[in-house]
């Protein structure tokens, strides 16, 4: 068993085939879109390989360490050619292959016009905490 | 009250519900409703007869369930068919789950889920904890697990090679979580070693016990992993090994030599050197080419060329090294070592930093980086005065 994050992006990953930005699809379309992630979600639960998903807001900053008792600097909001993360899903599986199947039926959430958005996202596997018990 | 105890009665149970007539989802969830029961009650009422005491709570609960679900004539249908109570045939009872709960229609992490919970008698709780996933995630991996399994006879008989596999990859799995997962699949190999002859499941025993001796050793205070040539000898278990090297040489003497009996040979030849110089490296390398032989895994020649660069000098191991596939794993980290070895610093530097990139856990790549940072920071006023 492996664990993989699927990771979605606001901007940075190549474009995807059905590229209309969300603001512009209907309302049903909205709907349809959120209740595929839902059901992906519920279905994986239901299979023994979901972990985790969280979405995250597009807001944010830079933050770094800058000395002693100093407060911490930061520089934000982002500037627009930063590589935006959207969110992720964590799953727990048997295999890479399976991974990557995963995260093609992920990819095929709907869009504008009802159409799969073909979205590009980003497979990574997480390194395991531990080693194996033998050397 | 040893939770140990308690949980080596689970599979007895679940054998008898299922003579009863349980179908072995219900008996299974009947048991584990009834050992969650016994670690509430035991405390302070310890029954005289603890596997009566769970059969009786766990077929309770069967009927309990089956009230719930189906219609009344089928529960008293079932009421009629228990037999009374006496000692079954325990023995087959156990050894048939092990085989259910590998079957072959089972992906591994279902086969091991399975198992922990039916066989191992844990809870889904701390099967999910041990595998880092939510426990909804491991109850519903496990029910399905149930539902592929619902058609396959239980007294049907298996194949232990697919049950060694899901034992040796619960063994694999370590130690995370409050349940030590290495030692749970030492005590269930112990378990099916008692139940059947077998010399690869003697092999897979004595396998485990003679790397389990070792884990004291195996990392540093700060959570570090420690080479085995590096390994304070002195901390390995020695009743472990005596008892894995027992094993193993009541399994070879049968003279049908398998995967895991080799690996433990090898394992054995590192338990039996006092200093890591006194390793018999050249027997290791017979070991490996036994192994290869009776695997074909290139890993194991990956492993060989290292044992290779111990008996016959590391030109050898590279030698060895030379005819194989770099995209296995930890082919890098070999690499790395063999060229330290023959007085190459700055490649064995680069290899090992390649290494630390591919390498699939974080103690590994920890230490393959330290390795890199290691032969990076070495002095260099050797070749600024031009020795080289």
């Amino acid at each position: 068993m492996a664990k993989y994050l699927l990771l979605k992006h606001y901007r940075g990953a190549p474009a995807p085939v059905n590229d209309v930005p969300m603001d512009q699809w209907t309302p049903e379309e909205v709907s349809a879109h959120i209740k595929y992630m839902q059901d992906f979600g519920a279905r994986l639960e239901g299979l023994g390989e979901w972990v985790d998903g969280q979405a995250l807001s597009p807001e944010g900053a830079w933050v770094r360490y800058d000395g002693e008792g100093r407060p911490p600097v930061t520089d934000g909001p982002f500037a627009e050619t930063k590589d935006l993360i959207a969110g992720w899903m964590v799953i727990d599986v048997d295999s890479y292959e399976r991974a990557i199947e995963l995260a093609g039926e992920l990819s095929a959430a709907p869009g504008a016009g009802g159409k799969p958005i073909h979205e590009w996202l980003e497979v990574r596997p997480f390194l395991a905490a531990h080693p194996t018990t033998t050397e | 009250m040893d939770e140990a105890v308690l949980r080596a009665l689970t599979p007895t149970v679940i054998g008898v519900l299922v003579r009863r007539g349980a179908d072995f989802a219900a008996a299974e969830d009947a048991v584990q409703e009834a050992l969650i029961e016994a670690v509430r009650a035991w405390p302070d009422d310890q029954p005289r007869d603890p596997e009566g005491w769970l059969v009786t709570v766990a077929w309770r609960k069967f009927l309990n369930a089956v009230r719930a679900d189906t219609s009344r004539r089928h529960r008293e249908e079932l009421i009629e068919r228990e037999p009374a109570p006496g000692p079954g045939e325990v023995a087959d009872d156990t050894l048939q789950l092990y085989f259910l709960c590998a079957h072959p229609s089972l992906t591994p992490a279902s086969a091991v889920a399975l198992t922990l919970r039916a066989v191992g008698g844990l809870t889904t709780r701390q099967i999910a904890q041990a595998y880092l996933v939510p426990e909804a995630t491991m109850a519903q991996r496990i029910s399905r697990a149930k539902r592929t399994v619902a058609g396959v006879r239980f007294n049907q008989a298996g194949d232990v090679a697919t049950v060694l596999r899901v034992l040796y990859l619960v063994f694999n799995e370590g130690y995370s979580g409050d349940v030590d997962l290495a030692a749970e699949a030492i005590r269930l190999t112990r378990q099916l070693a008692a139940k059947i002859s077998h010399e690869e499941v003697a092999g897979l025993l004595a396998l485990m016990l003679l790397h389990h001796a070792r884990h004291p050793a195996r990392t540093g205070p700060d959570g570090r992993l420690v080479p085995l040539a590096e390994q304070d000898r002195g901390r390995w278990n020695t009743q472990l090994i005596a008892e894995g090297v027992a094993v193993l040489q009541a399994a070879l003497v049968r003279d049908r030599l398998g995967e895991f009996q080799a690996q433990a040979a090898i394992a054995a030849l590192h338990a039996d050197a006092r200093t890591a110089a006194e390793t018999d490296w050249a027997q290791i390398v017979e070991w490996y080419d036994e192994l290869a032989r009776l695997t074909g895994n290139p890993v194991v020649r990956l492993n060989r060329a290292v044992a290779v660069g111990e008996a016959d000098g590391p030109r050898a191991g590279l030698a060895a090294l030379a005819g194989l596939d770099p995209a296995l794993p930890r082919y890098a980290a070999v690499a790395a070592y063999l060229h330290e070895r023959d007085g190459d610093p700055v490649t064995a530097a680069r290899r090992y930093a390649e290494a630390a990139r591919s390498a699939p856990n974080l103690p590994e790549r920890d230490h393959l980086t330290r390795q890199a940072a290691r032969l990076n920071a070495r002095p260099r006023s050797g070749a600024a005065a031009g020795n080289r």
